[in-house]
Protein backbone atom coordinates (compact mmCIF):
# COMPACT_ATOMS: atom_id res chain seq x y z
CA UNK A 1 0.00 0.00 0.00
CA UNK A 2 1.36 3.36 -1.11
CA UNK A 3 1.84 5.60 1.61
CA UNK A 4 -1.15 7.76 0.27
CA UNK A 5 -3.61 5.01 0.08
CA UNK A 6 -2.30 4.03 3.99
CA UNK A 7 -2.90 7.58 5.34
CA UNK A 8 -6.63 7.40 3.33
CA UNK A 9 -7.35 4.14 5.12
CA UNK A 10 -7.01 5.92 8.48
CA UNK A 11 -9.20 8.58 7.56
CA UNK A 12 -11.54 6.56 6.83
CA UNK A 13 -11.61 4.68 9.94
CA UNK A 14 -12.12 8.26 11.01
CA UNK A 15 -14.91 9.36 8.95
CA UNK A 16 -16.58 6.72 10.55
CA UNK A 17 -16.62 8.06 13.99
CA UNK A 18 -19.47 9.75 14.25
CA UNK A 19 -20.00 12.71 16.60
CA UNK A 20 -21.72 12.01 20.17
CA UNK A 21 -24.19 14.90 20.00
CA UNK A 22 -25.07 14.87 16.39
CA UNK A 23 -24.50 11.29 15.50
CA UNK A 24 -25.46 12.20 11.75
CA UNK A 25 -22.15 14.19 11.29
CA UNK A 26 -19.02 12.35 11.61
CA UNK A 27 -16.09 14.06 13.56
CA UNK A 28 -14.53 14.81 9.39
CA UNK A 29 -18.11 16.41 8.84
CA UNK A 30 -17.38 18.56 11.93
CA UNK A 31 -14.09 19.74 11.09
CA UNK A 32 -12.48 19.02 14.43
CA UNK A 33 -9.89 16.02 12.77
CA UNK A 34 -7.19 19.26 12.25
CA UNK A 35 -4.29 16.51 11.28
CA UNK A 36 -2.97 13.02 10.37
CA UNK A 37 0.05 11.46 10.25
CA UNK A 38 0.78 7.50 10.16
CA UNK A 39 4.05 5.77 10.79
CA UNK A 40 4.12 1.77 10.99
CA UNK A 41 0.49 1.58 13.05
CA UNK A 42 1.36 4.32 15.42
CA UNK A 43 -1.30 6.97 14.31
CA UNK A 44 -0.91 10.68 15.43
CA UNK A 45 -4.29 12.58 15.07
CA UNK A 46 -4.59 16.35 16.16
CA UNK A 47 -8.16 16.84 17.41
CA UNK A 48 -9.85 20.73 18.06
CA UNK A 49 -12.33 21.31 20.84
CA UNK A 50 -15.51 22.69 19.07
CA UNK A 51 -15.99 25.29 22.40
CA UNK A 52 -13.45 24.74 25.22
CA UNK A 53 -16.27 22.82 27.56
CA UNK A 54 -17.76 21.13 24.98
CA UNK A 55 -18.47 17.87 27.54
CA UNK A 56 -18.70 15.68 23.69
CA UNK A 57 -14.70 16.88 23.57
CA UNK A 58 -13.16 14.07 25.80
CA UNK A 59 -15.41 11.62 24.19
CA UNK A 60 -14.68 12.42 21.30
CA UNK A 61 -11.20 11.83 21.90
CA UNK A 62 -11.90 8.55 22.85
CA UNK A 63 -14.19 7.23 20.76
CA UNK A 64 -11.20 7.93 17.95
CA UNK A 65 -8.85 6.07 19.80
CA UNK A 66 -10.95 3.34 20.09
CA UNK A 67 -11.75 3.18 16.67
CA UNK A 68 -8.26 2.85 15.58
CA UNK A 69 -7.20 0.84 18.40
CA UNK A 70 -9.75 -1.42 16.61
CA UNK A 71 -8.90 -1.18 13.13
CA UNK A 72 -5.11 -2.39 14.39
CA UNK A 73 -3.68 0.83 14.92
CA UNK A 74 -2.05 2.67 18.18
CA UNK A 75 -3.21 6.00 18.39
CA UNK A 76 -2.28 8.92 20.05
CA UNK A 77 -4.45 12.12 20.03
CA UNK A 78 -3.41 15.62 20.78
CA UNK A 79 -5.65 18.69 21.15
CA UNK A 80 -4.64 21.83 18.71
CA UNK A 81 -6.20 24.27 20.21
CA UNK A 82 -4.59 27.32 17.79
CA UNK A 83 -6.18 28.38 15.28
CA UNK A 84 -9.18 27.75 17.33
CA UNK A 85 -12.26 25.82 15.52
CA UNK A 86 -14.37 27.46 13.59
CA UNK A 87 -18.04 26.46 12.40
CA UNK A 88 -16.48 27.17 8.75
CA UNK A 89 -14.45 23.90 8.71
CA UNK A 90 -18.10 21.97 8.96
CA UNK A 91 -17.89 19.97 5.09
CA UNK A 92 -20.51 21.47 2.81
CA UNK A 93 -21.89 17.78 3.46
CA UNK A 94 -21.88 17.98 6.89
CA UNK A 95 -24.12 20.76 6.40
CA UNK A 96 -26.50 19.13 4.52
CA UNK A 97 -26.52 16.52 6.56
CA UNK A 98 -27.36 18.83 9.50
CA UNK A 99 -29.94 20.30 7.16
CA UNK A 100 -31.11 16.58 6.30
CA UNK A 101 -31.53 15.91 10.50
CA UNK A 102 -33.73 19.05 11.60
CA UNK A 103 -30.43 21.39 12.26
CA UNK A 104 -30.02 24.46 10.73
CA UNK A 105 -26.25 24.76 9.28
CA UNK A 106 -24.15 27.24 10.46
CA UNK A 107 -24.55 30.63 7.96
CA UNK A 108 -24.05 33.91 9.18
CA UNK A 109 -20.84 34.97 11.42
CA UNK A 110 -21.09 36.01 14.58
CA UNK A 111 -21.21 39.89 14.65
CA UNK A 112 -18.28 41.93 15.58
CA UNK A 113 -19.54 43.01 19.20
CA UNK A 114 -19.50 46.65 17.94
CA UNK A 115 -22.67 45.45 16.39
CA UNK A 116 -24.06 43.38 18.73
CA UNK A 117 -27.00 44.94 18.25
CA UNK A 118 -27.59 44.98 14.64
CA UNK A 119 -30.25 42.43 13.43
CA UNK A 120 -28.73 39.71 10.97
CA UNK A 121 -30.48 37.46 9.01
CA UNK A 122 -32.54 34.88 10.59
CA UNK A 123 -31.28 31.28 9.19
CA UNK A 124 -33.95 29.34 7.29
CA UNK A 125 -35.84 26.80 8.15
CA UNK A 126 -34.16 23.34 8.23
CA UNK A 127 -37.74 21.50 7.75
CA UNK A 128 -39.46 24.10 4.82
CA UNK A 129 -36.56 26.56 4.31
CA UNK A 130 -38.78 29.35 5.01
CA UNK A 131 -36.64 32.68 6.26
CA UNK A 132 -39.20 33.90 8.34
CA UNK A 133 -37.84 32.65 11.24
CA UNK A 134 -36.95 33.93 15.01
CA UNK A 135 -34.67 33.64 17.76
CA UNK A 136 -35.83 32.41 20.72
CA UNK A 137 -32.92 31.99 22.71
CA UNK A 138 -28.92 32.29 21.84
CA UNK A 139 -28.21 29.02 23.83
CA UNK A 140 -30.20 25.62 22.68
CA UNK A 141 -29.48 22.16 24.01
CA UNK A 142 -25.46 22.23 23.63
CA UNK A 143 -22.89 25.36 23.67
CA UNK A 144 -22.68 24.42 19.76
CA UNK A 145 -26.26 25.54 18.86
CA UNK A 146 -29.21 28.18 19.22
CA UNK A 147 -32.34 28.05 19.26
CA UNK A 148 -35.24 29.33 16.37
CA UNK A 149 -38.44 29.00 15.59
CA UNK A 150 -40.01 28.79 11.82
CA UNK A 151 -42.92 31.70 11.67
CA UNK A 152 -44.23 29.81 8.41
CA UNK A 153 -44.59 25.97 9.67
CA UNK A 154 -44.29 26.64 12.84
CA UNK A 155 -41.86 24.19 13.82
CA UNK A 156 -39.26 24.97 16.40
CA UNK A 157 -35.97 24.49 15.07
CA UNK A 158 -31.65 24.06 16.41
CA UNK A 159 -29.48 26.35 14.62
CA UNK A 160 -25.48 25.48 14.47
CA UNK A 161 -23.84 28.52 16.38
CA UNK A 162 -21.32 30.32 13.81
CA UNK A 163 -18.24 31.11 15.30
CA UNK B 1 -2.72 37.71 52.11
CA UNK B 2 -2.12 34.36 50.21
CA UNK B 3 1.17 32.42 50.50
CA UNK B 4 1.46 32.62 46.96
CA UNK B 5 1.54 36.61 46.58
CA UNK B 6 3.21 37.23 49.64
CA UNK B 7 6.38 34.45 48.69
CA UNK B 8 6.65 36.72 45.65
CA UNK B 9 8.57 34.03 44.12
CA UNK B 10 6.03 33.13 41.73
CA UNK B 11 5.91 33.79 37.95
CA UNK B 12 4.01 36.70 37.31
CA UNK B 13 2.68 34.54 33.87
CA UNK B 14 1.65 31.59 36.54
CA UNK B 15 -0.17 34.43 38.37
CA UNK B 16 -2.09 35.93 36.17
CA UNK B 17 -3.16 32.17 34.16
CA UNK B 18 -4.11 31.00 37.84
CA UNK B 19 -6.09 35.09 38.29
CA UNK B 20 -8.14 34.52 34.62
CA UNK B 21 -8.54 30.59 35.84
CA UNK B 22 -10.02 31.05 39.16
CA UNK B 23 -12.17 33.98 37.67
CA UNK B 24 -13.62 32.15 34.99
CA UNK B 25 -14.31 28.86 37.21
CA UNK B 26 -15.71 31.03 40.36
CA UNK B 27 -18.04 32.65 37.99
CA UNK B 28 -19.26 29.54 36.54
CA UNK B 29 -20.05 28.14 39.86
CA UNK B 30 -22.00 30.94 40.61
CA UNK B 31 -23.99 30.90 37.30
CA UNK B 32 -24.45 26.96 37.96
CA UNK B 33 -26.88 28.33 41.18
CA UNK B 34 -29.35 29.33 38.16
CA UNK B 35 -29.60 26.04 37.05
CA UNK B 36 -33.50 24.76 37.59
CA UNK B 37 -33.75 28.22 39.00
CA UNK B 38 -33.99 30.68 35.90
CA UNK B 39 -36.88 32.50 35.14
CA UNK B 40 -37.80 30.40 31.62
CA UNK B 41 -36.27 27.01 30.59
CA UNK B 42 -34.34 29.65 27.88
CA UNK B 43 -32.44 31.39 30.36
CA UNK B 44 -31.72 27.97 32.47
CA UNK B 45 -30.18 26.62 29.36
CA UNK B 46 -28.63 30.46 28.43
CA UNK B 47 -26.78 30.59 31.63
CA UNK B 48 -25.56 27.09 31.87
CA UNK B 49 -23.96 27.00 28.49
CA UNK B 50 -22.23 30.04 29.65
CA UNK B 51 -21.26 28.39 33.20
CA UNK B 52 -20.14 25.59 30.75
CA UNK B 53 -17.94 27.71 28.34
CA UNK B 54 -16.61 29.51 31.67
CA UNK B 55 -15.41 25.80 32.85
CA UNK B 56 -13.95 24.71 29.49
CA UNK B 57 -11.41 28.27 29.40
CA UNK B 58 -10.97 27.52 33.65
CA UNK B 59 -9.95 23.72 32.73
CA UNK B 60 -7.55 24.92 29.68
CA UNK B 61 -6.20 27.77 32.01
CA UNK B 62 -5.34 25.38 34.81
CA UNK B 63 -4.01 23.29 32.73
CA UNK B 64 -1.48 25.67 31.43
CA UNK B 65 -1.05 27.11 35.16
CA UNK B 66 -0.24 23.42 36.02
CA UNK B 67 2.80 23.15 33.37
CA UNK B 68 4.11 26.65 34.59
CA UNK B 69 4.13 26.15 38.16
CA UNK B 70 5.92 22.60 37.44
CA UNK B 71 4.65 21.35 40.90
CA UNK B 72 2.82 18.32 39.43
CA UNK B 73 -0.70 19.95 40.16
CA UNK B 74 -3.88 19.46 37.97
CA UNK B 75 -7.27 21.13 37.20
CA UNK B 76 -8.86 19.53 40.06
CA UNK B 77 -5.99 20.13 42.40
CA UNK B 78 -6.39 24.09 41.90
CA UNK B 79 -10.12 23.92 41.42
CA UNK B 80 -10.68 21.67 44.99
CA UNK B 81 -7.82 21.38 47.15
CA UNK B 82 -6.91 24.92 47.30
CA UNK B 83 -8.26 27.21 50.27
CA UNK B 84 -10.01 30.91 49.76
CA UNK B 85 -6.61 32.39 50.62
CA UNK B 86 -5.24 30.81 47.15
CA UNK B 87 -7.71 31.87 45.16
CA UNK B 88 -7.18 35.07 42.82
CA UNK B 89 -10.09 35.58 40.72
CA UNK B 90 -11.78 38.92 40.20
CA UNK B 91 -13.66 39.97 43.92
CA UNK B 92 -16.60 40.45 41.52
CA UNK B 93 -16.89 36.57 40.06
CA UNK B 94 -17.61 35.61 44.29
CA UNK B 95 -20.89 37.79 44.96
CA UNK B 96 -23.94 36.15 45.32
CA UNK B 97 -26.62 35.88 42.42
CA UNK B 98 -29.14 38.15 43.56
CA UNK B 99 -31.99 38.22 41.53
CA UNK B 100 -31.67 37.50 38.00
CA UNK B 101 -31.24 41.39 37.02
CA UNK B 102 -28.36 41.24 39.75
CA UNK B 103 -27.28 38.23 37.82
CA UNK B 104 -27.40 40.12 34.55
CA UNK B 105 -25.77 43.02 35.44
CA UNK B 106 -22.69 41.27 37.10
CA UNK B 107 -22.57 39.01 33.56
CA UNK B 108 -22.46 42.11 31.39
CA UNK B 109 -19.46 44.12 32.73
CA UNK B 110 -17.52 40.57 33.41
CA UNK B 111 -17.95 39.78 29.50
CA UNK B 112 -16.70 43.19 28.81
CA UNK B 113 -14.09 42.70 30.83
CA UNK B 114 -12.67 39.43 30.05
CA UNK B 115 -13.60 39.93 26.22
CA UNK B 116 -11.49 43.52 26.05
CA UNK B 117 -8.86 41.13 27.89
CA UNK B 118 -9.16 38.01 25.51
CA UNK B 119 -8.47 39.88 22.29
CA UNK B 120 -5.73 41.32 23.67
CA UNK B 121 -4.19 38.61 24.88
CA UNK B 122 -5.10 36.28 21.68
CA UNK B 123 -2.04 38.45 20.80
CA UNK B 124 0.23 37.90 23.52
CA UNK B 125 3.61 37.12 23.11
CA UNK B 126 2.75 33.53 25.40
CA UNK B 127 1.76 31.11 22.69
CA UNK B 128 -0.54 28.70 24.83
CA UNK B 129 -2.33 32.32 26.51
CA UNK B 130 -3.12 33.57 22.78
CA UNK B 131 -4.39 30.17 21.98
CA UNK B 132 -6.45 29.81 24.84
CA UNK B 133 -7.77 33.35 24.36
CA UNK B 134 -8.56 32.87 20.74
CA UNK B 135 -10.50 30.15 21.42
CA UNK B 136 -12.51 32.18 24.64
CA UNK B 137 -13.13 35.06 22.73
CA UNK B 138 -15.24 33.76 20.52
CA UNK B 139 -17.56 32.29 23.31
CA UNK B 140 -17.29 35.37 25.05
CA UNK B 141 -18.68 37.28 22.09
CA UNK B 142 -22.02 35.31 22.62
CA UNK B 143 -21.96 35.41 26.52
CA UNK B 144 -21.83 39.25 25.65
CA UNK B 145 -24.42 39.23 23.32
CA UNK B 146 -26.78 37.23 25.54
CA UNK B 147 -26.55 39.47 28.56
CA UNK B 148 -26.28 42.91 26.82
CA UNK B 149 -29.29 41.79 24.90
CA UNK B 150 -30.65 40.90 28.64
CA UNK B 151 -29.45 44.09 30.30
CA UNK B 152 -31.35 46.37 27.26
CA UNK B 153 -34.60 44.41 27.52
CA UNK B 154 -34.19 44.89 31.39
CA UNK B 155 -33.30 48.69 31.83
CA UNK B 156 -35.99 49.36 29.51
CA UNK B 157 -37.93 47.49 30.56
CA UNK B 158 -40.70 47.94 33.21
CA UNK B 159 -40.16 50.59 36.40
CA UNK B 160 -39.48 47.09 38.32
CA UNK B 161 -37.41 45.66 36.07
CA UNK B 162 -35.16 49.32 35.81
CA UNK B 163 -35.43 50.03 39.55
CA UNK B 164 -33.76 46.47 40.19
CA UNK B 165 -30.77 46.37 37.67
CA UNK B 166 -29.88 50.17 38.41
CA UNK B 167 -29.55 49.40 41.78
CA UNK B 168 -27.96 46.40 40.96
CA UNK B 169 -25.35 48.05 38.76
CA UNK B 170 -24.63 50.64 42.00
CA UNK B 171 -23.96 47.81 44.09
CA UNK B 172 -21.91 45.81 41.61
CA UNK B 173 -19.75 49.15 40.23
CA UNK B 174 -17.14 49.23 43.08
CA UNK B 175 -15.90 46.27 42.18
CA UNK B 176 -15.33 47.00 38.44
CA UNK B 177 -12.33 49.33 40.02
CA UNK B 178 -9.87 46.72 40.72
CA UNK B 179 -9.74 45.60 37.10
CA UNK B 180 -8.38 48.62 35.83
CA UNK B 181 -5.60 48.97 38.58
CA UNK B 182 -2.49 47.29 37.74
CA UNK B 183 -0.31 45.53 40.47
CA UNK B 184 3.09 44.14 40.19
CA UNK B 185 2.41 40.78 37.85
CA UNK B 186 0.45 43.01 35.30
CA UNK B 187 2.75 45.63 35.20
CA UNK B 188 5.80 43.27 34.41
CA UNK B 189 3.72 41.27 31.75
CA UNK B 190 2.27 43.79 30.07
CA UNK B 191 5.86 45.43 29.77
CA UNK B 192 6.74 41.74 28.56
CA UNK B 193 3.49 41.89 25.44
CA UNK B 194 2.04 39.23 27.28
CA UNK B 195 -0.59 40.62 29.11
CA UNK B 196 -3.04 43.74 28.19
CA UNK B 197 -1.70 47.01 29.50
CA UNK B 198 -4.53 47.96 32.38
CA UNK B 199 -5.31 51.54 30.87
CA UNK B 200 -5.67 50.25 27.84
CA UNK B 201 -8.49 47.64 29.12
CA UNK B 202 -10.11 50.30 30.83
CA UNK B 203 -11.14 52.72 28.04
CA UNK B 204 -11.99 50.01 25.65
CA UNK B 205 -14.34 48.93 28.43
CA UNK B 206 -15.68 52.37 28.82
CA UNK B 207 -16.05 52.77 25.00
CA UNK B 208 -17.84 49.29 25.07
CA UNK B 209 -19.98 49.67 27.79
CA UNK B 210 -21.48 53.34 27.18
CA UNK B 211 -23.88 52.58 24.38
CA UNK B 212 -25.24 49.57 26.17
CA UNK B 213 -26.25 51.16 29.42
CA UNK B 214 -27.30 54.02 27.09
CA UNK B 215 -29.81 51.89 25.54
CA UNK B 216 -30.95 50.23 28.53
CA UNK B 217 -31.53 53.77 29.81
CA UNK B 218 -29.13 53.22 33.19
CA UNK B 219 -26.27 55.66 34.26
CA UNK B 220 -22.89 55.07 34.36
CA UNK B 221 -22.72 54.95 38.52
CA UNK B 222 -20.14 57.40 39.73
CA UNK B 223 -16.36 55.69 41.20
CA UNK B 224 -16.28 55.33 45.07
CA UNK B 225 -13.79 55.14 47.30
CA UNK B 226 -13.93 51.00 47.75
CA UNK B 227 -10.82 48.84 46.69
CA UNK B 228 -11.19 45.45 46.50
CA UNK B 229 -8.70 43.26 45.32
CA UNK B 230 -9.67 39.39 44.93
CA UNK B 231 -6.77 38.90 42.47
CA UNK B 232 -4.57 39.09 45.32
CA UNK B 233 -6.83 37.03 47.71
CA UNK B 234 -8.50 39.48 49.69
CA UNK B 235 -11.99 38.05 49.47
CA UNK B 236 -15.41 39.04 50.08
CA UNK B 237 -17.01 37.20 52.87
CA UNK B 238 -18.71 35.45 49.79
CA UNK B 239 -16.37 33.27 48.57
CA UNK B 240 -15.19 30.52 51.50
CA UNK B 241 -19.11 29.59 51.39
CA UNK B 242 -18.85 29.12 48.04
CA UNK B 243 -15.90 27.11 47.87
CA UNK B 244 -17.22 25.10 51.12
CA UNK B 245 -19.95 24.27 48.39
CA UNK B 246 -17.78 23.11 45.63
CA UNK B 247 -15.01 21.24 47.13
CA UNK B 248 -17.38 19.36 49.55
CA UNK B 249 -18.08 16.54 47.24
CA UNK B 250 -14.43 16.25 46.04
CA UNK B 251 -13.15 16.99 49.91
CA UNK B 252 -15.23 14.15 51.26
CA UNK B 253 -14.32 11.73 48.42
CA UNK B 254 -10.78 12.50 47.56
CA UNK B 255 -9.37 10.89 44.49
CA UNK B 256 -12.99 9.60 43.70
CA UNK B 257 -13.55 9.20 39.88
CA UNK B 258 -16.61 8.44 38.04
Amino acid sequence: MSDAAALEAVWAVLRGVADPEIPVLSLVDLGVIRNVSLEGTLVEVGLSPTYSGCPATSVIRADVAAALTAAGYVPRVKDVLSPPWTSAWITPEGCEKLRAYGIAPPEFPVTRPAALHTPVKNPACPLCASRDTELISEFGSTPCKSLHRCLACLEPFDCFKCI
Amino acid sequence: MSAVIAAGTAHPTYLYTLRLADTALVLAQRLSAWIGHAPAIEEDLGISNIALDLIGQARLLYGYAGELEGAGRSEDDYAYLREECDFLNATMAELPNGDFGATIVRQCLMDIWRLETFERLAASSDARLAAIAAKAVKEIRYHLKYSSGWLVRLGDGTAESHRRVAAALGDLWPYVHEWFVADEVETALAADGVAPAVDDLKAAFEARLTPILCEAQLERPLDVAYRWFGKRAQHSEHLGLLLAEMQSLHRAHPGASW
